[in-house]
Parts: C-alpha cells; sequence; structure tokens
C-alpha cells in the first residue's frame, strides 16, 4: 500500500472560519525520523506543541482524538479553526514553510477552497484538491461518530428538554443514523436529509445563521467575538426586548394554545424608545441568540415533518460553546412537536468537514 | 400573531391643521346602524352599515284597453328607493377623537347600542369610545374578524387579490375571483407572523407563525439604524444596499455554489460581513439587509407550511404588507426563490379592511350579510393609492389620511352562468387597460371626451328639476376626478376596463341621482319601435326561409346600431333625429328600441317557430339605453297584443324573461343573477347568444361556453374597429362550437 505522504491535513474555509484537522502520527519509527525532511518535522513541532497560533489560531485541544488507526498509521487527530480573514497570513505561512516542497496533496472544501484556490496557488505555489463541503460533511460526521469520541459516545442528547431543571446532557449512540435530518449553522445554515453515505440532498437553508446572531451582536452591542457576545448573551434577559404572547394578550393565546411565554414578536419591544433606552446589552445579545436559535430551530422542523424524518441533528461552529442554543433546539424540537422528534448534537461541532475532506486525502493514497 | 402595529403614516409631514371633510367621508350616517371599529397601532377602520335612497326610473305600463294614438307606451316615473351599504373609513389614530365627535353630532338612529370592536388598540380606546359615542363596546377576536373579512372581500370584490411585479409594465397584476375560495393560506405579518389555513367561511386554524415579524424589522431597524417610524425605515431600505452588510455565496466561494444550483448573489449570511469587517455601515444598507433578510425568513416558512398542507393560494396581509410596495416586492421575490414559481405570494387590495370588516360582519350576523352579493361602489371608494415615490406627495399624505370603501347591497346573489366551460379562468374582460398603455390612453381619452353629451343627456333627462344643472356638474367634477385618478393609478379599482370604465361612470351618476338618463330616449324609441313591429314581421314572413334567416340577423345588427354609449353613433343621433332603423341597416353594419322590438324580438319569434324555447335575459338595472327588465316586461305584452305567436310563447312559457343581474352594459358571466342560472341550467340550455359591443365586444369576446354560442355586435368605434383589423360599423358574428377535447363530457 502506496501511503500519500506526511503531513497529513484536511481543510474546510468556511465564510467565517477556517477548520484544520491534523494527524499527528505517533507511530513513527527512528528509521523513519531520519528520513523526514527538516520542515515536516518542523511542522509536526509547531501545530503540537502550541495551542495558539498567531492571534487568531487556537487548537481545540479537548477534541483531539488520540489512537486513532488510519491507514495502518496510528496518532492524534488535531483540530485547529483560525477565522477566514487571516487566511492570506495563512497562505503566506505556508509559502515561508516551504510547503509546496512536501509534495503532499492539500484537500480542501467549503466555499474557500474555490474563492482561494488561485492564491494558493500564486501565493504558495501549492494546487488544492477542491471538494464538495456538503459530501465533506457527513463523511466526516458518520467517520467521527463511528470511531468515537476517545472510549466516549460522539453524539448526545437532552433529556428532559421542556424541563430546565432536570434538562440533562446525555451521550447517545448514533448507530442507525439514517434517515437524519442534518442541520449545519455555520455562517448560514443549510439542512440536509441524509438517506445513506452517499445518498442525501440538500432540503433548504436559510441566510439566518451564526454569521447573523454575530453580525448583529457586533453592531448592537459593539462586541468583537463570538466568545464575547456569547458571554454577554448568557448574562442577558431577553424577555426585555421581546414581545411575549402574554405582553399582547395579558397571559396564554389559549385559543390558538400559545403559552403567555413564547415569543410573539423578536425584538418588539424595541418599536418603544422608552424601551430602547432602557435596554442593556446582554439583554440584547441574549435576544439576538434566542431569535436566531428558535429560527433556525422552526424551520428545521417543518423540513422534519415535510421531509417525514424524526432525527434532527444539529452541527457547526455555531453551536460551539453555546448551550443556550444546543438547550433551545432541544427544547423546540420536543415542545412544537409534542415529542415526535429528537435533537442531536454532536462533540466535534463545526469540525465534520475538515474530517471529511481528510479523510478524501487518505482515499486517493489507497489508490495505486 | 396578529398584534397592534401601524405605519402612522404620514403623521409627521401632514399640516396637522388640515380641515377635515368629514361629511364627504362619514357618509350617510343619519341612518347608520351597526359600527365597528378595528383600531390598530396607527390606523382606525371603522365600519357601518347604512341605507341611501336614491332616485330609480320605475316604469308602468298604462292601461292600454282605452289608449288613445299617440300615448306613450308606459310611464316613467322616479321614485325613491332604499338601498343598504357598507361604509368603511381608514384614518390616523390622531384624528380618533375628531371623528368620533362628528359621529355623535350625526347619528339619528338611536337603536344603536353596541360597537364591535377588533385590533390592538381596541383596548386603548375603549373607555373613549364609550364616552363619546354611548356605544357598548364589545371585543371580538382578532383573528377571527381577519378571516371572516379576507372570506368576504375574496367572495364579493372582482380583482380583490393581486400579484406584485415591481418590474413588470403593470406592477400589479390582478386575479380572477375564483369559483371556490378556499382553501387559502394567510399570513398575516404584524409585529410577529400568524401563518392560518383556512377550510370554510367558520372553519380556519393557526397552523404555525413566527416572532420574526414586522416588529423584527421594526424593533430591530430602530436600534440599527437609529430611526423611529416604520416609514422611514422602509424608505431607508428602499435606498440600501444589502451587499455591503450580507455574506453572499460569492463571498465565500468567488462565485457560484454550482453544483447545489446557489448563485453568487444569494445570500449566505444575512449580516454576515458586518461580524468580519471592522467598519460602519450605512443606515440604508443595514436597513435593506433586514429588510431581505426578515422577508426572506417569512416567505420560506410560508413555503414550508404551504408545502405541508398542500396549498397554492397564500394570501400576505398585516401592517408589514399593507401595500408597501418594498416589503410586497421582497415578499414576492422570496415566495418565487423558494416555490421556484410554483406558488405566487398574492397581496389584496382591501388588506387594511379585513378586521373592520370581519368585526362588521360578526356583529350583523342576524342580517345574514353572507346571504347577500355584494358590489364594490365605485364612486365611494377611495381605490387602491400606490405608495410609491412618485406620486405627489399631497396626494400621498392624503391617501394617507382618509381612505374609504362602499360596497352595496345587492337585491339578488349573483353566481357563475352554469355554461362557462371554465370559470376560474374566464375572463369577462376582452382588453386589460392596465396593462395595454395604448389602449388605456385612448379610452380614457374617449371617456373625458364623451363627458359633456353625459352630463347634457342627464340634465335632459331631469328637466322639471331645477337643481339638475348642478348635481350634473357634480357628477361631472367626481368622474373627471375618477378619469384623472385612474390616469395615474390605472390599478386603483383592479384592472381597468372599459367595463369599468362604465361602470364607474354608472356609480357616480347614481351618486348625483341620475339614475337613468335614457329612460325617455329609451321610452320614445320603444314607442316609436312598437308601431313598426307588424310591418317588420309582415314583411320578414313574405320572405324565402334563406334570406329570412338573412334579414333577421341584419335586422340584429341593425338594431345594434342605435348605441348612445358610441360616440360616432350619439353624434347621428343627436344631429339627425329622424335617423330611422332602414337606414341604420344601410350602414351596415341591445339596446332599447329599435334593437329590442325590431331586432330581437323578431329574431326571437324565428325560434319560437321552430320550436325552441327562449330564455330572453336583460339587465336588472339601467346602463345607457340598455333595455332594462322591467322595460323588457311592458315590451313584452304589449307585443304580444299583437302577435298571437308571442303571446302563446309566453302563455306556454316557451319565453322567458329573466333578469341578468347586471346594471352595466357590459356583462360579467361569473356575476350573474342566481335566477337566471337556475333556469340556464333547468332548461339545459344549448345556445347562448350575446348581443351588443359592450356584451359581446368588451367583454365575453373570448368567453368559452360549454354550448354553442353566438356573439354579435356592430363595431361603433373606429378607433377599436382598427385594432381588431376592420373598419367603423363593421359586423362579428361569432359562432362558436365548444372544442370536444376541453369538454368533461
Amino acid at each position: 500500500q502506496k501511503l500519500v505522504s506526511f503531513p497529513w491535513f484536511g481543510m474546510d474555509i468556511g465564510g467565517t472560519l477556517v477548520k484544520l484537522v491534523y494527524f499527528e502520527p505517533k507511530d513513527i519509527t527512528a528509521e523513519e525520523e531520519q528520513e523526514e525532511v527538516e520542515n515536516l518535522k518542523s511542522i509536526r513541532r509547531y501545530l503540537t506543541s502550541n495551542t495558539a497560533y498567531g492571534k487568531t489560531g487556537v487548537r481545540d485541544v479537548h477534541l483531539e482524538l488520540r489512537n486513532l488507526s488510519i491507514c495502518g498509521r496510528t496518532g492524534t487527530l488535531h483540530f485547529i479553526r483560525f477565522p477566514t480573514a487571516a487566511m492570506h497570513r495563512f497562505i503566506q505561512m505556508g509559502r515561508d514553510k516551504n510547503f509546496s516542497s512536501l509534495h503532499t496533496m492539500l484537500c480542501a472544501t467549503g466555499g474557500g477552497a474555490y474563492k482561494f484556490e488561485s492564491d494558493f496557488r500564486t501565493m504558495a505555489d501549492l494546487e488544492l484538491l477542491k471538494l464538495d463541503e456538503l459530501d465533506c460533511l457527513i463523511h466526516g460526521l458518520l467517520y467521527v461518530d463511528s470511531v468515537g469520541f476517545n472510549g466516549h459516545p460522539e453524539c448526545y442528547y437532552f433529556e428532559n428538554p421542556s424541563d430546565t431543571q432536570h434538562c440533562v446532557k446525555r451521550p447517545c449512540s448514533l448507530d442507525n443514523p439514517f434517515p437524519m435530518l442534518l442541520v449545519n449553522i455555520g455562517s448560514g445554515v443549510s439542512i440536509l436529509a441524509v438517506y445513506s453515505k452517499d445518498n442525501y440532498k440538500r432540503v433548504t437553508g436559510t441566510s439566518l445563521g451564526g454569521g447573523t446572531f454575530l453580525g448583529l451582536c457586533c453592531l448592537l452591542t459593539g462586541c468583537e467575538t463570538f466568545e464575547e457576545a456569547l458571554e454577554m448573551a448568557s448574562k442577558g434577559d431577553s424577555t426585555n426586548v421581546d414581545k411575549l404572547v402574554r405582553d399582547i394578550y395579558g397571559g396564554d393565546y389559549q385559543r390558538f394554545g400559545l403559552q403567555g411565554s413564547a415569543v410573539a414578536s423578536s425584538f418588539g419591544h424595541m418599536m418603544s424608545k422608552e424601551k430602547r433606552d432602557t435596554i442593556s446589552k446582554e439583554d440584547l445579545a441574549r435576544a439576538t441568540l434566542v431569535t436566531i436559535t428558535n429560527n433556525i430551530g422552526s424551520i428545521a422542523r417543518m423540513c422534519a415533518v415535510n421531509e417525514k424524518i424524526e432525527r434532527v441533528v444539529f452541527v457547526g461552529n455555531f453551536l460551539r460553546i453555546n448551550t443556550v442554543s444546543t438547550k433551545l433546539l432541544a427544547y423546540a424540537m420536543d415542545f412544537w412537536s409534542k415529542g415526535q422528534l429528537r435533537a442531536l448534537f454532536l462533540e466535534h461541532e463545526g469540525y465534520f468537514g475538515a474530517v471529511g475532506a481528510f479523510m478524501e486525502l487518505l482515499k486517493s493514497s489507497e489508490e495505486p | 400573531m396578529a398584534t397592534p402595529g401601524g405605519t402612522d403614516r404620514a403623521s409627521h409631514s401632514l399640516d396637522k391643521s388640515i380641515t377635515l371633510p368629514p361629511d364627504e367621508i362619514f357618509r350617510n350616517l343619519e341612518n347608520a346602524k351597526r359600527f365597528a371599529i378595528d383600531i390598530g397601532g396607527s390606523l382606525t377602520k371603522l365600519a357601518y352599515y347604512s341605507t341611501v335612497q336614491h332616485k330609480v326610473a320605475k316604469v308602468r305600463s298604462f292601461d292600454h284597453t282605452a289608449k288613445g294614438d299617440g300615448e306613450p307606451l308606459y310611464e316613467i316615473s322616479v321614485q325613491e328607493e332604499i338601498t343598504a351599504r357598507l361604509h368603511f373609513i381608514k384614518f390616523e389614530n390622531t384624528y380618533i377623537e375628531t371623528c368620533l365627535d362628528f359621529i355623535k353630532d350625526h347619528l339619528v338612529n338611536t337603536e344603536t347600542k353596541v360597537i364591535k370592536a377588533t385590533g390592538g388598540g381596541a383596548h386603548k380606546f375603549k373607555d373613549l369610545i364609550e364616552k363619546k359615542l354611548k356605544l357598548k363596546v364589545d371585543k371580538e377576536d382578532e383573528m377571527t374578524c381577519l378571516i371572516k373579512g379576507c372570506n368576504f372581500v375574496l367572495r364579493n370584490i372582482p380583482h380583490e387579490a393581486f400579484v406584485y411585479a415591481k418590474h413588470a409594465d403593470s406592477e400589479f397584476r390582478f386575479q380572477n375571483t375564483h369559483p371556490d375560495i378556499f382553501p387559502y393560506l394567510l399570513v398575516n405579518i404584524g409585529s410577529g407572523v400568524s401563518i392560518v389555513k383556512v377550510e370554510s367561511e367558520d372553519k380556519y386554524e393557526r397552523i404555525g407563525g413566527s416572532s420574526i415579524g414586522g416588529g423584527t424589522f421594526w424593533g430591530l431597524g430602530a436600534l440599527l439604524t437609529k430611526t423611529k417610524r416604520f416609514d422611514e425605515l422602509l424608505q431607508l431600505a428602499s435606498k440600501g444596499q444589502h451587499t455591503n452588510v450580507d455574506m453572499l455565496v460569492k463571498d465565500i466561494y468567488g462565485g457560484a455554489y454550482g453544483s447545489l444550483g446557489l448563485t453568487g448573489d444569494l445570500i449566505a449570511s444575512s449580516f454576515g460581513k458586518s461580524a468580519t469587517a471592522d467598519k460602519e455601515f450605512s443606515k440604508e444598507d443595514m436597513a435593506k439587509s433586514l429588510l431581505h433578510m426578515i422577508s426572506n425568513d417569512i416567505g420560506q416558512l410560508a413555503c414550508l407550511y404551504a408545502r405541508l398542507h398542500n396549498l397554492t393560494r397564500v394570501y400576505f396581509g398585516g401592517f408589514f404588507i399593507r401595500g408597501h410596495p418594498v416589503t410586497m416586492h421582497t415578499i414576492t421575490y422570496s415566495i418565487n426563490f423558494f416555490t421556484k414559481g410554483e406558488v405566487q405570494a398574492l397581496f389584496l387590495r382591501h388588506e387594511g379592511y379585513l378586521g373592520a370588516i370581519g368585526a362588521f360582519l360578526k356583529g350583523a350576523e342576524e342580517d345574514n350579510p353572507n346571504q347577500y352579493s355584494w358590489g364594490e361602489n365605485y364612486a365611494g371608494s377611495s381605490g387602491l393609492m400606490s405608495v410609491s415615490p412618485d406620486l405627489n406627495p399631497m396626494q400621498r399624505a392624503r391617501s394617507g389620511t382618509f381612505d374609504m370603501l362602499e360596497m352595496d347591497r345587492l337585491e339578488r346573489q349573483l353566481v357563475n352562468l352554469p355554461l362557462l366551460q371554465d370559470p376560474s379562468s374566464y375572463i369577462p374582460d376582452t382588453v386589460d387597460l392596465t396593462e395595454d398603455a395604448l389602449a388605456r390612453e385612448y379610452w380614457l381619452y374617449c371617456f373625458e371626451e364623451a363627458l359633456d353629451g353625459v352630463v347634457k343627456r342627464a340634465v335632459a333627462s331631469q328637466r322639471d328639476q331645477p337643481e339638475a344643472a348642478e348635481r350634473a356638474e357634480k357628477f361631472r367634477q367626481k368622474y373627471r376626478h375618477k378619469l384623472q385618478t385612474l390616469r395615474h393609478q390605472p390599478f386603483a379599482y383592479g384592472s381597468l376596463t372599459v367595463r369599468s370604465l362604465l361602470d364607474t361612470r354608472e356609480h357616480c351618476l347614481n351618486e348625483f341621482n341620475f339614475p337613468d338618463p335614457y329612460s325617455k330616449i329609451k321610452q320614445r324609441e320603444n314607442d316609436m319601435a312598437l308601431k313598426y313591429y307588424q310591418k317588420v314581421v309582415k314583411s320578414l314572413e313574405e320572405l324565402s326561409w334563406d334570406q329570412r334567416q338573412f334579414a333577421l340577423v341584419r335586422g340584429l345588427l341593425a338594431g345594434n346600431v342605435f348605441d348612445w354609449g358610441a360616440k360616432a353613433v350619439s353624434d347621428v343621433l343627436e344631429s339627425d333625429p329622424e335617423f330611422g332603423f332602414e337606414q341604420a341597416k344601410h350602414q351596415l353594419q341591445d339596446n332599447s328600441g329599435m334593437d329590442i322590438i325590431l331586432g330581437v324580438f323578431p329574431f326571437v319569434r324565428e325560434l319560437l317557430i321552430r320550436g325552441t324555447e327562449v330564455v330572453l335575459a336583460s339587465n336588472s338595472g339601467p346602463a345607457l339605453n340598455d333595455v332594462t327588465n322591467s322595460e323588457l316586461q311592458i315590451v313584452t305584452e304589449r307585443i304580444a297584443a299583437m302577435d298571437p305567436v308571442i303571446q302563446a310563447a309566453v302563455k306556454e312559457d316557451r319565453l322567458t324573461l329573466v333578469q341578468s343581474g347586471s346594471s352595466s352594459p357590459c356583462l360579467d358571466l361569473s356575476r350573474l343573477d342566481k335566477v337566471l342560472a337556475t333556469v340556464v341550467r333547468e332548461r339545459s340550455t344549448d345556445l347562448v347568444v350575446i348581443e351588443g359591443m359592450g356584451r359581446a365586444i368588451h367583454t365575453n369576446y373570448y368567453a368559452m361556453l360549454s354550448c354553442e354560442s353566438l356573439k354579435l355586435a356592430v363595431i361603433k368605434n373606429s378607433w377599436l374597429a382598427e385594432r381588431l383589423g376592420g373598419k367603423i360599423f363593421s359586423v362579428v358574428f361569432k359562432y362558436e362550437v365548444p372544442s370536444k377535447t376541453q369538454g368533461q363530457y
């Protein structure tokens, strides 16, 4: 078996974030190490000895998959992300490290694989193997789920989603995953109905996604990062911003079975100047988060019903460190479907595209 | 969700010192009973039922047993008739107190005890209304009122629904009234969104909704742009570039995402650029991005619900829509995108009135308003105003201040002609003047030119009344104003057609108590024609069969020349009173007098002789010099008295006179008297003859019937003749057999 030469990467260049997976072989023999060229070593050392790269690159250490056996090699899969805005610096680094001399293939997916293709070529003399992002997403997801998360299940759900007191995260298996509705929440949202590994369709999408949450939060509160926005949202109260059913009807709207606590109009209170003048940034951030999350939940639920699929899997980096949204989605699926639908989540939220691209790299190595 | 909201349109720009002309607005208050009010966030809609007393020309037969020669056939008397009318008035909440005061001062009817109220503001103004009007405020559920109102306008107002196409020749494409309005989806975009499935008059269900609605646009928009008012936000949005704020597919891909068919210009992430770029965004761009985000989201949800429930008719309403071209455009775009054109976004001309209409209907259930048919009164209704920025500001301010809708209760129920091949695709009018700018120009000019003549005729018909000239002058002003409005807003009352122009004129004439300006002319002509009847019949009988058939058709068409509605003819008739039937026949190429008596009756007679049963349908109310049913009754009596063929036929019920339900020179076969439809069905009618330019050319020229039909008319208008490729006084004789393939049996 002829293996593709190291380093092994998989890259997903999205609208906001670049997701990179890197396989660190742990079974390098002494002989192999001697033959290894210097810049390959230096890349490995750089990536594995740091957890942050430049100002904005981050390695999600808690996500790394250890003792992974792939194509006869054993090692650790590392998960790294940095903003798409830093893409040119990244390409420059590839040139500085003389990446092209390593004669490896660079597998990339996401829109940026197309957008930056010529930059890779002209700036770093690198050829990208461009891959479809939805293919990669599904392949990556199925792979990570099959190998598990260092001995634990990759997948989880919330027990008692409609009861905030007793809502608990529970691991589960995705043994028989098809059909599933796959909701990928990145900058925007894509919703896929997946019937098998290679049989799926994109049902719809919405432009109200993670980018909208962050974009609106930046405009409304002056925050600059996703982390900052989420931090504010966690402290805020959206009912100061949103108009609830009870604000209009005094209580439940029984005729239509709407609870008084349901949101009737997102940002509805903000029509009034008095309310606008007294509102906190935290409340605005929370309302933005709730609005976007509920809307995604609503569209996903309608798609699930239309496609007659009961399992709804939410992925994408919008859900990173975002328990407000995951719990809200779990609640929305359960409540509005009267228990018919179940929301499932995956620990590696936004990295499946990159994993899928990485697997494509290995696939090519199996062929002579 | 139907929640309070509104546009407080124009309240800032409007000069508050403007004096209200309430007597022009709150008409017929003295007879008003049954009030309903719908108070939104900024606009109040008031509804009341009233009766209108107006003059009608009645004909009554003389006792002919002792009649001397030279006496007229029948007498015409002008009587007062009382008809029911619904009034709807929309005004800004700012005026509510002034308006309530005015109503109190003019309210005579003391039987009224309650006022039905709906809308978010009903609560806020409850005390004020009860104090001012001394009426008890009775609250009705908003959604129920909305649906009731929606059903009512869809059923009773032709061209109520329209498709909006911003870049088309005519922005508004009006829809035919579908014989069955159910089921449909109503997407009400107030501060939130309610999606309601309506299956029948009383069965509806809120199947979904969204919290992202008009309130989100307004609230979030106000936060982002520091702009307070809803209209201003829309204005900002109409000037903005969303691509500066939104992340497009091409921003991520560098181009299109080809394999999924997503174009580069598609929005991938709303506000996506405001998260990555560290820069200032213009108010306009943010407002535009927000508008797209919300419209697309609502459109997407509406499509998902429409698909789930298998519905293709989706109406949009609520203050977010309310005639705003900007939001109608973005919603239309979104629906087209998400359904790939399978579902069309529909809007309603009287969307703002639905709640008030529904609340009114709730209170009027004992009057059974749904048992009747109703017609929009063009004279008393403001029509749809474009809020396009091109409109002069005064007009726009005015339209935002007071808007009116009046509906007349028709004395009979109107239904489809059972012989229409496909009622759902039937369009009465031959030319849509909203789309055909050249034709529109011509006809508007034509009607304006003819106005002097109509005024003269109106005055002449009431010589005994000294103030007739003054009323006629008011009529002239009103109709001229309508024509001017239609020149700028041809879509004001639905599709503009020759029929609607004629009907508007009739409505305006009625408004100023000129119920039948042609009654005396018709009387004189009928008298004269009757004298010739026997002579005509005799000369026909002397002809061979072949010759007779030809002569009969010539007669039918010759009679049709006597049309006071056609300028070319009325000019001749005015100048040469002796212009006779023989001359008309030579001119060749349904009117009263010559037409009906010397043209139609001999033809009917021939049919009867060969054993054919005949149903003779004529107008219920007067229009130009067209014969009315009551006149026809008398004429038939008189002919029967001198012609045993007709007499026997009437006696044996082989000749039946039925009114059409129409009071127009044109004919809408989807709004015919129910009795006529029943007779047509019972008698298994297998041939329909439609005669006259209004009924067979301006309307029904392309009408497809499920039986044989004959459409005949003389083209008495050189412009139209030219358009149809002929000369003035050319003949249309269109015999059609239904194509087998299209028939069901």
